[in-house]
C-alpha cells in the first residue's frame, strides 16, 4: 500500500460524534430488555397467542352460530362437533363453543384479577416491610411466615366454605386471602438487596432525597421482578379455579368457567370426550402461553443473563 | 480428642437451640392456625347441626346441641376444644357418630401416602434427573425434549391426563383395573397421573437452578484445577443445585398426606383427599377442622425438616442459624 | 531461558443476543520461563478473556476461539488436545488465580477438601498425605493455623485469606506458569500490596512463571519483568517493565502512565482521567482501535491497523506514529513514568 504524506498529519482527538460511533453504547435497561424481549421467538409467539386466546373468549360468542349459550336445546343433546356446532353440544343441547367463550372469561378474569390483587397487596406489604426495616419488619415478616404455613389450598377450601357464597368475587377472595404472601417475600428480599447495592448508597451519599431514591431507584429495579411475578401467578390462579370448580366449591351455574366445563363433562368423558377436551385444551393452551411468556420476560428482564 | 469433642460440642450447640426455637414458632404456628380455623368454622351462621340436617324435631337438635356442647358460649367451646387437642383426641364426626378423626387418618391416609409416595419419589427423582440432563445438553436435543414435556405436563390438568389414560388403557385397551383399591395393578394408573405434576415441576427447577450453578466462578476453578468433567458435575455442581430444591421436596413430602382429590375420584380410590371434600360437602365439620389441624401439623413439620436440612447440607446457613440462636 | 507459553494469533468471538462480540482479535506473546509478564487495559479489553482462553475455560460459554490460534505450552498446542490431557495440565502443570477469590471457592465444600481434590486429581496421595501437603501450602502462603483452616469453609474467612487459600490451591502441584487474572481487584489497598508481595516472593522461591493479569499499571511496576499492554483486543505495546515505564512508545500506553496518581499530586484536579470511551468490540475496527481517543490521532489512523514494529529487540509497538513517515512526537509518559 503506498502512503500519502497527507495521512501522517497530526490532527489529534476526533470529533465527538466520531467517538460516539466507535464506542460501545450504553443502552437503557427498558429498551435492553425489549430488544432481547423481541428476539425471543417462542415469547412473542405466546403474547400472540395470548392475545387471540383473549379476543376469541371476547368476541367468539358474537360470530358463533349459536351465540345464546343458556338456551337448551333438547334435540340436540351431546353432539360430536360439527360445521354447526363447533365444539358439539352438552348435555344440556347448549353450544359448547360458546360456552367454552363464556367460561373462558370467568377463567381468565379470576386469573386477571386474582393476580393483580395478590401482587398489589403483597407488593405493598414487601415493600412497606422494607422500608420500614427493623422491629416492623421483622414483626411484618412473622406474620407472613405464620400465614405461609398453612398449605395453600387448605386456606382456600376453607375460606369458601366459610363464607358459603358460591359467587366468584367470594372465590377470589378466598384465593387471595394468604396469596400476597409469596410475593410480599420477593418484593420485600428484592427491595432490601437494592437499597444495600452501591448505586443506592452513592445516591444517599450525593444528598439526594429518600422519596427520590424510592421513586428512581426502588420501584423501577422491583418492576421487573413484580412484573415476572404477576405472569408466573395467573396461571396459577386459573388452575386453582378449576380444581375449586371441579371439586364443587367453585363457579354455579348459570355461569360457568372452563373448570365447571370440565367437572360437568368428566362422568361422560368415555362416551363424550370431546366435552372434556375442549374445555381442558383451553386451559391447558392458557397456561402453556403464560407459562412461555413468563418465561420469555425474565429472560429479557433478568441482567444476570446480560453477556 | 477432648478438644476435638469439646468442639463438635460447642460447634453444635448454637444448632441445637436454633432448632429448638424452631419447635417453639412450629407450636406458636400451629395454636394460632387451629384457632383461626375454629372460629372460622364457629362463625358459620346457624349451628352445625342444622347445617347437615334441615328437617329435624326441635327437640332431637337440641339434645343434640347439648350433648356436643353447642349450646355453650364460643369461648367455652374453644376452651374445651384446646384441651381436648392437648389430650391427644383431634375430634369426632358429626355425621358418623363415634368416627373419630384420628381413625380417618389411619384409614384414609395411608392409601394417600401410599400412592403420593410413589408418585412423589418417581416423579422428583425422574424430575431430577431429567433436568440435571437438560441444563448439561443445554440447547440441545435432549434440553429441548425435555422442556417440551415438562412445559406440558405443567400445563395440562390433571384431571385430563387422568381421564384420558383411564380411557386409552383400561377401556379402549384394558390393560389395567379401572377404579378401585385391590393391589398393585389398581395403582400404576393413579401414579403415573400423579407423577407428571411433580416431574414436570422438578425437571424445570432442577435445568434453571443447575444453569445457576453452572455460571458460577467456582465452576470456573474446578476446571482451572483439571478435575474431571464427572467429579465436577458430582461434586460442585450436583450438591450446590440441589439446595435449593430440599425445601420444595419437603413441602411435596407434606403433600401426599392429604392426598390429591382429582386422582382419588376419578380412580375411585379410598384416600384422605377424597374424604376431606366429602367431609366439606357434608359439612362435617369437626372432620374439616381435625383434619386441618393434623394436615397443617403435618406441613409445618416437613418445613421444620426442610430448615434442618438445608442447615446440615450448606454451610452458609449454619452460621446465619448460630447468628440467629 | 527458554520459552514456556507461546501464544500465536488468537481470536475470540463471543456471540451475544446483539450481534458477534470480537473480545480478541489476533493477539500473540510468549510467556519466558521464571519471568512474571504482566498484561495490562482497560476493563473488557478482552485481557481476562485472553487469559481464560489459554486454559480453554470458555467452552461451557459462548465464545468461539477461531481455528488458526495456536496456544503452545511446552511444545503442546493446548487448543487441540484431548480433554484429559488438557486436564492433565490444567491445575498441574499451569495454576490459575482469579479475581473473586469468595465466588471462585465452592462455598459447600471445605477449604481442605477444596484443595486436596487437586493434588488428588494429579498425584497418587493418599488423604492423609494430600491433607499434610495441603498443610504445607497453606502455610507456604503464610497463613496462620493451618490445620484448623483446613476444616474451615470459605464464607468464614477474611478476603486476604481466600485468596490466599486460592494462591495455594493454584500452587499445589508445583505448576510451571501461574496464571493470575486481577488477583486483587477484589481487595483493600494494603491486602493488595500483601498479596502482590507474596505472589513475587513465591515466584522466586518456586521458580516459576506467572502471567499477571490487570488494570492497574501501578501494581505492575516493582512486580513484573515484562509488560503488555492491551487496547480494545489487541495487544498495542510489549517491551520489559523498564521500556514501558521509560520511554512509552504508544500513546495509550503513555495515556495509561499519565493516569497513575503519584504522591506529588496534592489537588483532586492532577488526577489524570483520559477522555472517551473503549471502543465498542461489536465492530470491525479495521483501523487503530485508539485512534478516536488518540491526541496525535492522523488521517491514516482511521484507515488501516498498523502493524507490529519494534527497533529495539523486546519492545515492539502498533502504532502509526512509529512509521518512517510519520512526525516524530515526545510522549509525555517518560518523565511521567519517572
Amino acid at each position: 500500500m503506498e502512503f500519502s504524506p497527507n495521512d501522517f498529519v497530526i490532527e489529534g482527538v476526533s470529533s465527538t460524534e466520531e467517538q460516539e460511533r466507535l464506542a460501545s453504547r450504553p443502552v437503557t435497561y427498558a429498551r435492553d430488555a425489549w430488544s432481547r424481549f423481541r428476539k425471543n421467538k417462542i415469547a412473542v409467539a405466546a403474547a400472540i397467542l395470548l392475545l387471540l386466546l383473549v379476543l376469541l373468549v371476547v368476541f367468539g360468542p358474537l360470530v358463533s352460530t349459536y351465540p345464546v349459550a343458556e338456551r337448551a336445546n333438547a334435540r340436540a343433546r351431546n353432539l360430536a362437533p360439527s360445521a354447526e356446532h363447533w365444539f358439539g353440544t352438552d348435555s344440556m343441547g347448549r353450544d359448547l363453543f360458546t360456552r367454552t367463550c363464556i367460561g373462558g372469561r370467568a377463567s381468565i378474569a379470576i386469573g386477571l384479577t386474582g393476580a393483580v390483587i395478590v401482587i398489589v397487596l403483597g407488593s405493598l406489604y414487601g415493600g412497606l416491610a422494607a422500608l420500614l426495616g427493623g422491629r416492623a419488619d421483622d414483626l411484618m415478616m412473622r406474620v407472613v411466615d405464620i400465614f405461609s404455613s398453612v398449605p395453600n389450598l387448605l386456606v382456600i377450601i376453607l375460606v369458601s366454605v366459610v363464607i358459603d357464597s358460591k359467587s366468584i368475587a367470594a372465590m377470589i377472595f378466598a384465593m387471595t386471602i394468604t396469596g400476597w404472601c409469596p410475593t410480599a417475600r420477593i418484593v420485600r428480599s428484592q427491595m432490601l438487596q437494592i437499597s444495600r447495592s452501591e448505586y443506592v448508597t452513592a445516591a444517599r451519599l450525593m444528598d439526594i432525597s429518600p422519596v427520590k431514591i424510592v421513586l428512581r431507584h426502588l420501584i423501577p429495579n422491583t418492576m421487573s421482578v413484580i412484573l415476572v411475578d404477576t405472569t408466573f401467578r395467573i396461571p396459577g390462579f386459573i388452575f386453582n379455579e378449576a380444581f375449586l370448580s371441579y371439586v364443587g366449591l367453585g363457579v354455579q351455574p348459570p355461569q360457568t368457567s372452563w373448570g365447571s366445563l370440565a367437572a360437568a363433562a368428566q362422568g361422560m368423558f368415555q362416551f363424550y370426550p370431546w366435552q372434556l377436551l375442549f374445555p381442558a385444551g383451553a386451559i391447558a393452551l392458557t397456561m402453556l402461553a403464560f407459562t412461555l411468556l413468563g418465561d420469555g420476560l425474565r429472560d429479557a428482564l433478568d441482567p444476570r443473563l446480560r453477556r | 480428642m477432648q478438644t476435638h469433642l469439646h468442639r463438635l460440642f460447642e460447634s453444635w450447640m448454637p444448632m441445637f437451640k436454633y432448632i429448638l426455637k424452631r419447635i417453639l414458632y412450629m407450636a406458636l404456628v400451629m395454636w394460632i392456625v387451629t384457632s383461626i380455623t375454629f372460629f372460622l368454622l364457629h362463625a358459620i351462621p346457624g349451628d352445625p347441626i342444622t347445617a347437615m340436617v334441615q328437617d329435624l324435631p326441635e327437640e332431637t337438635r337440641q339434645a343434640y346441641l347439648v350433648s356436643y356442647g353447642f349450646d355453650q358460649p364460643v369461648g367455652k367451646q374453644y376452651l374445651m376444644y384446646l384441651k381436648q387437642l392437648f389430650s391427644g383426641n383431634l375430634g369426632q364426626s358429626l355425621r358418623y357418630p363415634g368416627r373419630k378423626v384420628a381413625d380417618i387418618v389411619a384409614n384414609y391416609s395411608p392409601v394417600s401416602a401410599l400412592v403420593g409416595g410413589i408418585a412423589l419419589a418417581v416423579g422428583v427423582l425422574l424430575g431430577l434427573g431429567c433436568g440435571v440432563l437438560a441444563a448439561l445438553k443445554r440447547d440441545r436435543w435432549p434440553d429441548r425434549a425435555v422442556m417440551l414435556l415438562a412445559l406440558l405436563g405443567t400445563t395440562i390438568p390433571t384431571f385430563v391426563i387422568a381421564s384420558v389414560l383411564q380411557y386409552a388403557l383400561t377401556v379402549t385397551w384394558p390393560v389395567f383395573p379401572t377404579t378401585g383399591y385391590n393391589g398393585a395393578r389398581y395403582l400404576v394408573l393413579p401414579v403415573i397421573c400423579m407423577c407428571v405434576g411433580p416431574l414436570a415441576t422438578y425437571a424445570r427447577y432442577m435445568r434453571s437452578s443447575m444453569l445457576d450453578v453452572v455460571n458460577q466462578d467456582y465452576i470456573l476453578t474446578a476446571e482451572a484445577k483439571g478435575l474431571s468433567e464427572r467429579r465436577i458435575i458430582t461434586h460442585h455442581m450436583l450438591r450446590n443445585a440441589l439446595l435449593p430444591c430440599v425445601t420444595m421436596i419437603c413441602v411435596s413430602v407434606a403433600g401426599i398426606f392429604s392426598g390429591s382429590f382429582i386422582v382419588e375420584s376419578i380412580f375411585s380410590l379410598p384416600g384422605l383427599g377424597r374424604y376431606f371434600i366429602s367431609a366439606i360437602s357434608d359439612r362435617d365439620y369437626f372432620v374439616v377442622l381435625g383434619l386441618n389441624v393434623v394436615l397443617t401439623g403435618i406441613y409445618v413439620c416437613s418445613i421444620l425438616v426442610s430448615d434442618i436440612l438445608l442447615m446440615l447440607l450448606d454451610p452458609r446457613i449454619r452460621t446465619v442459624g448460630e447468628e440467629a440462636a | 531461558m527458554g520459552e514456556l507459553l507461546n501464544v500465536k494469533n488468537l481470536s475470540v468471538t463471543f456471540s451475544a443476543y446483539n450481534g458477534e462480540v470480537k473480545a480478541v482479535r489476533g493477539v500473540s506473546f510468549t510467556v519466558y520461563e521464571g519471568e512474571t509478564l504482566a498484561m495490562v487495559g482497560e476493563s473488557g479489553c478482552g485481557k481476562s478473556v485472553t487469559a481464560k482462553a489459554i486454559l480453554r475455560l470458555l467452552e461451557r460459554s459462548s465464545a468461539t476461539v477461531s481455528s488458526n490460534s495456536v496456544v503452545e505450552f511446552e511444545g503442546k498446542n493446548l487448543l487441540t488436545l484431548s480433554g484429559k490431557e488438557l486436564n492433565q495440565i490444567r491445575g498441574n502443570a499451569i495454576g490459575m488465580v482469579f479475581q473473586d477469590a469468595m465466588a471462585s471457592l465452592n462455598p459447600t465444600m471445605t477449604i481442605g477438601n477444596q484443595i486436596i481434590e487437586t493434588i488428588r486429581s494429579h498425584k497418587k496421595l493418599g488423604k492423609r498425605e494430600a491433607s499434610k501437603r495441603a498443610c504445607e501450602l497453606l502455610e507456604l502462603v503464610e497463613l496462620p493455623e493451618p490445620q484448623a483452616l483446613l476444616r474451615r469453609y470459605p464464607h468464614e474467612l477474611s478476603g486476604g485469606q481466600r485468596q490466599r487459600v486460592m494462591i495455594a490451591m493454584a500452587l499445589s502441584c508445583d505448576p510451571k506458569l501461574l496464571i493470575a487474572d486481577e488477583p486483587t481487584t477484589a481487595l483493600d489497598v494494603t491486602i493488595q500490596a500483601q498479596i502482590l508481595e507474596l505472589l513475587q516472593r513465591l515466584q522466586k522461591r518456586l521458580a516459576m512463571s506467572v502471567l499477571l493479569i490487570t488494570h492497574d499499571l501501578g501494581i505492575v511496576a516493582g512486580v513484573a519483568d515484562g509488560v503488555q499492554v492491551m487496547y480494545g483486543g489487541s495487544l498495542i505495546e510489549k517491551g520489559t517493565a523498564q521500556d514501558i515505564f521509560c520511554s512509552p512508545k504508544h500513546p495509550y500506553t503513555a495515556a495509561l502512565l499519565t493516569a497513575i496518581p503519584r504522591r506529588s499530586m496534592e489537588r483532586r484536579s492532577d488526577l489524570y482521567a483520559l477522555p472517551g470511551t473503549p471502543p465498542d468490540l461489536r465492530l470491525a475496527l479495521d483501523c487503530c482501535p485508539f485512534a478516536a481517543r488518540c491526541k496525535y490521532a492522523m488521517p491514516i489512523c482511521k484507515k488501516q491497523m498498523p502493524e507490529e514494529t519494534g527497533e529495539t529487540p523486546g519492545h515492539s509497538c502498533r502504532c502509526w506514529l512509529q512509521h518512517p513517515m510519520a512526525p516524530r512526537v515526545a510522549l509525555n509518559g517518560g518523565e511521567a513514568g519517572g
